[in-house]
């Protein structure tokens, strides 16, 4: 490929093994100094939802509660995303040493990752991780500690609240919100919930110090972000670049010369039809003119080969699937939509059927109860809207 | 006593009775006996104290969950959309062949039961699929047989 246009940034892989003297100097510092560290950070949440992460662990930190727990979120099930499986491999000690400044700051004791099944092999390795790391922080005399909870194939649970109610031993139905983690989290505690990803970062601004994160990325999308690459590119894999980047330099990087359309964000996520890469920028719509899309790091390409009829068929089969079946506008609309556009591309139904479905997809943005739901909308009808002959011929 | 209510003593024992303890409990029981049957079920209420609807209805929402006996080897391939895109049909198909069995199907030795799974994270190396806990990626028609061949020798 020769010459990047986008920068590849070497943060979270960088093979940096020093946990003890980083626990011993965040352990030195105050809640306050640490807390302001992440806030001047600019650091947002990995998973794709962007909440600012100093602010969620000084809510937690500032929430009534004789026990609170710190929780990794590890279930990562969005069709498309992988990074958090390599972090995990590779660079664990990091993903500790955030879960325990958390602990410290927001006053935990226990911790807990929350690991898909799909990556059951990871949990050997991990453990002994965590054996290790629990000895250091034994020498440091703290009493924080952490624990692996399996998940069981449900791509629901990656929602926070779903994934409480999963490890509190019931089916993973999401909760209303409010009342949000930070108050009312596992058994009804305050708790942090974080991704894989953006306890690493927090393990890179503690010893680093705010600026060098701050530094990367534009306006309110600082720092840098793993992203999964995949589709049609001929280098899949996963990069860490940084926030703000156009969509037409990532696909310039990335693309096999015939890219036609990039799905940002999974199945959940948005997609971005070729006449507008240019005007796209992966990261917080904040100050940015044009269009923003923020992502948990899911990047599919698709070339001129591909019928966005099958894209969208297979999103919404998995949706359909995965849908929790809780509240009426998803377990029905997930149904609704999968059998309508099956029936508009067979000739059953009219064209403008699809418009029928669009105003659904709406609703179920306004009425489902939880993220999964809410979210169907965003891929149907960026579909539907760009590629509204691929639907009928 | 049976070999399920031992291995289900054996669980409440070692995790405790808490309700959030059900997951990991169930866990237990699929990993040894690759399902949870409905006298499993039962006992896991009766020990934990909990009604049998609450293990069912708990059981069931998880995919990996299976309540239908499976064979010793449980094979999960990915039908998200990369794998999808990169021939996961024609993997599908190469297992039906080495296996004699169509999708859903257990072998009549009880030795694998082949399945569908959605996005397992590995679509960089599409297509992927999961045997027990096992991920094999990059699959090709030769390497399916190839697989396959090694675990009937097992």
């Amino acid at each position: 490929m020769g010459k990047h246009m986008l920068k590849r940034i070497d943060l979270i892989f960088k093979n940096e093994h020093d946990t003890d003297a980083i626990l011993q100097k965040i352990f030195k510092r105050s809640n306050e100094d640490l807390i302001n560290d992440l806030i001047g950070s600019g650091l947002k949440g990995r998973g794709g939802a962007g909440f600012p992460t100093g602010l969620k662990w000084k809510l937690t930190s500032e929430a009534e509660g004789d026990e609170k727990y710190v929780i990794c979120n590890a279930d990562e099930g969005e069709p498309g995303t992988f990074k958090d499986r390599e972090i995990l491999s590779q660079v664990p000690h990091k993903v500790l040493t955030g879960m325990a400044a958390c602990g410290r700051i927001i006053g935990a004791k226990k911790g807990f990752i929350y690991l898909r099944g799909e990556y059951n092999f990871l949990k050997p390795n991990l453990q002994k991780e965590i054996d290790n790391f629990h000895k250091i922080l034994k020498s440091l005399k703290s009493d924080f500690r952490i624990e692996i909870f399996s998940g069981s194939g449900a791509y629901i649970c990656g929602e926070e609240s779903s994934l409480m109610e999963s490890m509190e031993g019931r089916r993973g139905e999401p909760r209303n919100k409010p009342p949000f983690p930070t108050e009312i989290g596992y058994l009804g505690k305050p708790t942090v919930i974080n991704n894989v990803e953006t306890l690493a970062h927090a393990w890179t601004i503690f010893k680093y110090g705010p600026k060098k994160f701050r530094d990367l990325g534009v306006q309110d999308s600082r720092g840098s972000k793993l992203f999964s690459v995949s589709g049609d590119t001929p280098v899949a894999g996963i990069y860490e670049l940084e926030l703000g980047m156009s969509l037409q330099d990532f696909v310039d990087d990335f693309g096999d010369g015939d890219t036609k359309a990039v799905q940002v964000g999974g199945a959940a996520g948005f997609c971005v039809p070729r006449k507008k890469f240019r005007e796209t920028a992966i990261g917080y719509q904040g100050k940015l003119t044009g269009i923003s899309l923020p992502t948990g790091g899911s990047m599919m390409l698709f070339n001129s080969s591909r019928s966005m009829y099958n894209v969208l068929k297979n999103y919404l089969e998995f949706f359909e699937e995965e849908s929790c079946g809780q509240c009426t506008p998803c377990r029905v609309g997930c149904q609704q939509l999968l059998e309508g556009v099956e029936a508009v591309k067979r000739g059953d139904k009219p064209h403008h059927y699809l418009d029928k479905l669009m105003r659904l997809t709406e609703t179920m943005k306004l009425t489902a109860k939880c993220g999964l739901g809410q979210s169907v909308a965003n891929s149907f009808s960026s579909i539907v809207e760009n590629f509204r002959e691929e639907m009928i011929y | 006593m049976t070999d399920i209510q031992e291995l289900v003593t054996g669980l409440v024992e070692k995790h405790g009775r808490k309700r959030e303890k059900l997951l990991p409990i169930l866990q237990g029981v699929i990993e040894k006996e690759r399902s949870v049957s409905d006298f499993a079920m039962v006992e896991i209420a009766k020990q934990m104290g909990i009604s049998a609807a609450d293990v069912y209805g708990t059981a069931t929402f998880y995919s990996f969950m299976d309540t239908e006996p499976r064979g010793e080897y449980v094979i999960r391939i990915c039908k998200t959309i990369t794998c999808f895109m990169k021939g996961k049909n024609q993997i599908l198909l190469a297992l039906e062949d080495a296996l004699k069995i169509k999708l859903g199907e257990t072998t009549p030795d009880r030795k694998f039961t082949l399945l569908e799974t959605n996005c397992l994270g590995w679509c960089h190396k599409a297509p992927a699929m999961l045997i027990n806990d096992e991920i094999y990626t990059d699959l090709t028609i030769e390497k399916v047989h190839e697989i396959i061949v090694e675990y009937k020798n097992k």
